[in-house]
This record gives structure tokens, sequence and C-alpha cells, in this order.
């Protein structure tokens, strides 16, 4: 396609015709002359259109807003003026209940869970980044027996669903004695199929020359890999090492069923107790929105840093079939 | 017998060479320029399978042998205590998706509640984020608007952020005497205490209207059923409660689709929607005439996408109801865990979970054989372009 990289608003037709509109694309389809109810009805669409954005924009916002100032609400506030955006009176107090502040008594064990989603996290991250690239790099680049039929078992593992896998999750982590541990709550997320997928596919367009020029000077497969394919491939893997973070920051199904016991739960899976019902009492809804925002936060901070990376992910989805 | 037959097939391809070259494999057409390599290339295999070994024991004992274990657990009657994999184990056979899908009983009628709450939620959520996430993509993608990326950012926001988290927040919004109902008032509507409401949405629509009373069930429905839920119960619609879930879906997962549809919408080239309105058309005739086929194969694999994750739906019903008011949240993966994790039922919840994986793997199969000619459409649609502007 012969698209231009400018704008292609056929001006040059337009000008001669109505010289003065200021706004460039306001009559372009008549080479008749200005047509001004048109340019008016454009204009009225605009504003339609910026009004509509704009609502379903504060729609989209309105819910964390009301979150963040709920937070600083008390329980009787909270419960009497769900809707207000201004805390009356100013209060703390759930901050102060949720790092163990306050009465002994009522508070919630906040600073384990987080120290929970800390732990597990890094190690995730960690592991999904380094052996991710270690078997995207082996099926992009490697030759060796079995390659295809291990991709073609990726894709089909990478398509099965994961609230298949609760119950079976949990028989095999009791069958390997790991149930309740953090080794069961870790190990199985080490590798994830569809990190695998995006370092291939990211390997596999990195020019075969410089890999080969490596081998003639001496360098073994690791050291081509490490010190040589592996810094090539720093944005691949920013963006491996942010959805990593996202996916076990967030991770909820897997740490439900393989633990139990309330020194192993996480920001997820502690919040859901608590909020779904074994650990409340009363309403508390600051202390509970307060607990959901602490538990966004890093992502939501990490999401407007690197928001591109999110967004290849988001289309590297639909790519993936 | 057979050999003959596939002789006979290969007589249009090249004949000897071709049979020496297959026998190398693939690896054997690279190897002339990687030069005497049979020695790198047994060490590359050794690398290789030692790279990807992580990578194979992982997913090997945690995707593929559960998948392995649930089936035979799935054909016992267990109850999570003993060992299930010695001669003790209680082998029931397909009892338990018998039970499930066709004696009549309580198991039954608990499976067929969660199907329908899920066809329902299927049935309302993938348009509605489908809808919504183009009308979001095409407004975003329009070349007068400002501040495209910070519309961009604000509307996929929800898609990043902890399930759990946002399942928390929209609890305390729809509250019976929440900041929805706040909203709603200000409007002069009194609105529903939204997870306490059991009542199918088609009947309270249409008892609004007098037709029927929600109430009173007409008895030629409640009497007669299909698969131990009377037809009252088939018909009713997703409940209130699962309304407000459906919002939470639709609202989280519009953003990703939103971006999805970005893309795609970047490739619609721009002049085949100017050449549209040169010829006359209007916004909406070129949207629904050029812009629209154009994006029918990404359309296709939204719908898709949406029907495979609206099967899936767990961490927002855990959190929101866990399938309450009268099991009307209840959905396939949500009782499959409660029928494990809860009543010890593990033969159930894992036939209840293989039965999950067959509707989802039906979705992904239709999913692929929709997009084996996805390119088509956009081809057909740049040809189309090609010989407009020809023409103009």
């Amino acid at each position: 396609m012969s698209t231009p990289p400018t704008m292609p608003t056929p001006t040059s037709r337009a000008k001669p015709t109505n010289p003065g509109t200021w706004a460039p694309r306001a009559t372009s389809s008549s080479p008749a002359g200005p047509r001004p109810p048109r340019g008016a009805g454009r204009r009225i669409l605009l504003v339609a259109l910026y009004l509509l954005l704009t609502g379903v924009g504060l729609l989209y916002l309105l819910p964390f807003a009301i979150q963040i100032v709920t937070s600083f609400k008390t329980d009787p506030d909270a419960a009497a003026n769900p809707l207000s955006l201004l805390p009356n009176p100013f209060s703390l107090e759930s901050y102060r209940r949720l790092f163990g502040l306050g009465n002994a008594a009522d508070a919630v064990p906040f600073s384990t869970w987080l120290g929970n989603s800390v732990l597990v996290t890094l190690f995730i991250t960690a592991g999904r980044v380094f052996f991710d690239s270690l078997a995207g790099y082996a099926l992009a680049r490697l030759d060796f027996r079995g390659r295809n039929l291990l991709f073609n078992g990726l894709l089909t593992v990478m398509s099965v669903p994961g609230v298949v896998l609760l119950i079976p999750k949990f028989l095999v982590l009791n069958q390997l004695g790991i149930f309740d541990t953090y080794a069961g709550m870790i190990v199985p997320l080490l590798v994830d199929a569809a990190g695998v997928f995006i370092m291939r596919q990211f390997f596999l367009s990195i020019p075969r020359e410089v890999e080969e020029a490596a081998r003639i000077d001496g360098a073994g497969v690791f050291r081509t890999f490490w010190s040589v394919v592996l810094p090539m491939a720093k944005p691949a893997l920013i963006t491996l090492t942010i959805l990593s973070f996202q996916g076990s920051w967030n991770e909820f199904t897997h740490f439900l069923v393989a633990t139990q016991s309330p020194q192993y739960q996480t920001l997820t899976t502690g919040l859901a107790s608590f909020v779904s019902g074994s650990l409340s009492s009363g309403t508390q809804y600051p202390l509970k929105l307060t607990a959901a925002l602490l538990a966004t936060i890093p992502v939501a901070v990490l999401f407007f840093a690197f928001q591109r990376h999110f967004v290849r992910s988001a289309n590297s989805g639909a790519v993936k079939e | 017998m057979s050999q003959y037959g596939s002789g006979s097939g290969s007589v249009a391809a090249p004949p000897a060479p071709a049979g020496g070259d297959g026998s190398t494999g693939a690896g054997g057409r690279r190897r002339p320029r990687r030069g005497s390599a049979s020695g790198i290339k047994g060490r590359q295999g050794l690398w290789g399978w030692l790279f990807v070994s992580p990578m194979v024991l992982v997913l090997g004992l945690f995707l593929l042998l559960p998948i392995g274990m649930a089936l035979w657990v799935s054909l016992l009657n267990w109850d999570g205590q003993s060992n299930p994999f010695t001669g003790a184990a209680d082998f029931v056979g397909t009892d338990n998706y018998s039970n499930v899908l066709a004696t009549d009983g309580l198991d039954r009628t608990l499976f067929m509640t969660s199907v329908r709450n899920n066809l329902y939620f299927v049935l309302l959520a993938v348009p509605l984020q489908t809808i919504l996430a183009l009308a979001l993509a095409v407004a975003v993608n329009s070349r007068r608007v400002k501040g495209k990326s910070l519309f961009r950012t604000i509307f996929y926001f929800p898609s990043v952020t902890s399930s759990i988290a946002i399942s928390t927040v929209f609890l305390f919004l729809f509250q019976g005497s929440g900041a929805v109902n706040a909203l709603l008032k200000w409007v002069g509507i009194t609105g529903p205490k939204w997870f306490t409401d059991a009542n199918g949405l088609v009947w309270t629509i249409l008892g609004g209207l007098g037709i029927v009373d929600p109430d009173k069930p007409t008895a030629a429905l409640a009497s007669n059923g299909f698969l131990g839920l009377s037809w009252w119960d088939w018909l009713s619609g997703p409940s209130i409660a699962m309304c407000t879930v459906i919002m939470l879906i639709v609202w989280t997962s519009s953003g990703t689709y939103m971006l999805i549809f970005l893309a795609a919408l970047q490739d619609v080239p721009a002049e085949l929607e100017e050449a549209a309105l040169l010829d006359g058309a209007n916004r909406w005739q070129s949207f629904r005439n050029v812009t629209i086929p154009a994006l029918r194969p990404v359309i296709f694999l939204v719908v898709t996408l949406g029907l495979i994750g609206s099967w899936q739906i767990f961490d927002a019903v855990y959190v929101m109801s866990q399938g309450a008011p009268g099991n009307t949240t209840l959905t396939p993966a949500f009782l499959s865990y409660t029928a494990g994790f809860g009543d010890s039922e593990y033969g159930r919840a894992a036939a209840i979970a293989f039965i999950l994986l067959a509707i989802i793997m039906v979705m992904t199969l239709i999913q692929r054989v929709l997009l084996r000619d996805r390119d088509k459409p956009v081809r057909a649609g740049r040809r189309f372009g090609a010989v407009r502007r020809r023409a103009s």
C-alpha cells in the first residue's frame, strides 16, 4: 500500500474551494464547495464523540477513585455516603490497622500477605525470565530431536484452561508432598507456556549470523546464548519480566489450591478470604478497599511506567493462534 | 498394501532425491551451510534438551500429569483422604459423569444450574464486551480525537489489575446501600439489592411489564422440565446477582479486546474508508461496509476468546458471591472447586472439570476452524480498495 506517512488528507482538492476553513478535514468530501451544515454536523459529532469517551472514561475511573477515597473514610462514613468523594472525617485508621499499628486484636495479617506476595513474585519472575528464555532459545535455534513435537505440545498446553486444572493440580501437589509449602506455590509457576512462546518468536527474529560469528570465535552453546543472544533480546526480556511480575502478583487460583494455612496467604488469597467471609466481621469496607488498593498499586505503577509492553503482550494474544 | 498406496500417492513428487533428503530431516537441509557439523549437531542436541528440560519438567509435572491423574480420579469415589493410586481405591467407572449428566438427582440439578448460569453469562457478556470494545477502539482510533493514548490507558487499566482487588471494589459499589444504588437514586430509580437478588432477569422484566408474576411460576413451565431443571428455571435468564458479575467482567475485559481491535483498525487502509466517503457514503455506511468487513476475522477472534474466557469465570464468583444467592451465580468452574474442596467429593469435582474442559475445547476448536481463513476478508477488502482507487 502506498500510504503516505502523513495523514492522507486530500487537502490539495479541498483548499482551493474553501480556503477559509480552519478544520482541514471538515469539507474534504465535496469538491463543489463548502457545505456548512455538514461541517457543523461533524463538529457536533466530534463533540458527541468526546462526550462519549469522557463519559465512558469516567465509568472506568470512578470505581478506582471511590476506592482510593473510601480507604480514607471511617466505617460509618463509608456506609452512609458510599458515593461521596470527600472523606468526612479523614481517617488513616485502615492503613494503621493493615500495618498492625492499631489494636493487636483487630489487625489483619496484611504484612504476612505482602511478604508472601513479594517472595513468590520474585522467585516466579526470576524463574520465568530465565527458564522461558532458555526453552524459547532452544525451540527457536537449537537442532535437537523432538523439537517439533515439543513445540506442538507447547501450543496444545497453552490452550488448556487454568480453571480446569484446579482439582488436578491439587492432586499432584498432594501426591508430591509439597501441598501447603512455598515450593508448591512457586515451582509449578516457574515456567509458563505463553512466555516460552513469546521468547521463541523473538529469538526467531534475531539474525543467525550473530550466533555463527560467536561460534566461529569459539564460544560454546551456552556462552553464545548467555553473552551474545540474550543481551540482544532485551526488549523481549523486559516484556516477559513485566508480564511475569503481573501474572504472579495477581495469581489467585493456583495459590488457592496449593495452600491452606494462613501463613502462606498472599495478597490475593488473603484478601479473597478476608472479603468473602472467613475473616470478616461486619462490613469493614474501608479496610477491605485499602487492602485491595495496596494490592493494586505495584502493578498500577508498572503499568503506567511500561505501558507499551502491556499493549504489546495484549496484542501478542491476538497473533498467538 | 499401504506401502503401495503411499507410493502411488507420491508419484507427482520428484522421485529419488526427495526420499534421501527426507531421511535426514529438516536439519539436513541446513547442514551444508554450517559445514562439517555432525559434532556440533550432536552437541546441540544435548544442549537443546538441557535448555528445555526445566520447561518439560514443570509443564509435564504440573500440566500434563495432573490431567492424567484427574482423569483417573474422575473414575473414583474418593474423599481426598486415602491414596487414590493403590488397589484400595473405590473404582466407580463413569458414575461421576452419569451422576452429573444423566441420573436424576441433586448432583445433576446443581451441575445443570451452573451450566444454565454460565450460558446466560455467555449470552450477555460476550456480545456486550465485543460491542463495547469495538466501539471504544473506533472512538479512540478516530483521527480527530486528541488524547488517544490517555483514553487507551484509562480503558485498558482495569484489565491489568488483580481480579480479586477489582471484585472487592465491585462488592462495595453494588451493596444494597452502595454507590451504584446511590447513583440510581439521583435519577429516581430504586436499585435492587444486587448480590442478594436471585430473581431471573427475564421474569423480572416480564414481571415489570405485568405479563407474568415472578413470584408465581407459570404451572406449565414449573411442573415440566429438562435435565433436572424446570423450564421456568431454564428460561429465567441470569439472576440480578449474576448481572453484577457480568458487568464486572465486561468492564474488566473490554480493555484488552479494545487493544486487539485497535491493532486491527490500524491495519485497515485509511484510503479505503476515504474512498467510500468520496463516493458519497456517510460515516456509518463506510463503517458498516468497509471497516466491519475488514475487521471480520478479528471480530471472530474476540468473540471466541470471549466464549473461551466466559467458561472460566472463577475469581469474581469466589469473591463476590460464592455461588449465592440461590445458586444463581454458580458456574461449572466454581462448582468443580466446591465439590472438591468443600464437599470432599474429588471424583465428582474432577468429572465436572473434564466436562468443562470438553466444553472449552469445543470452543477452541471452533475458533481454530473459523480463524483458519482469517486473512481472506482483509485481503478481499484490500483488493476492493485497490480497485476503488484506480476507479476514482
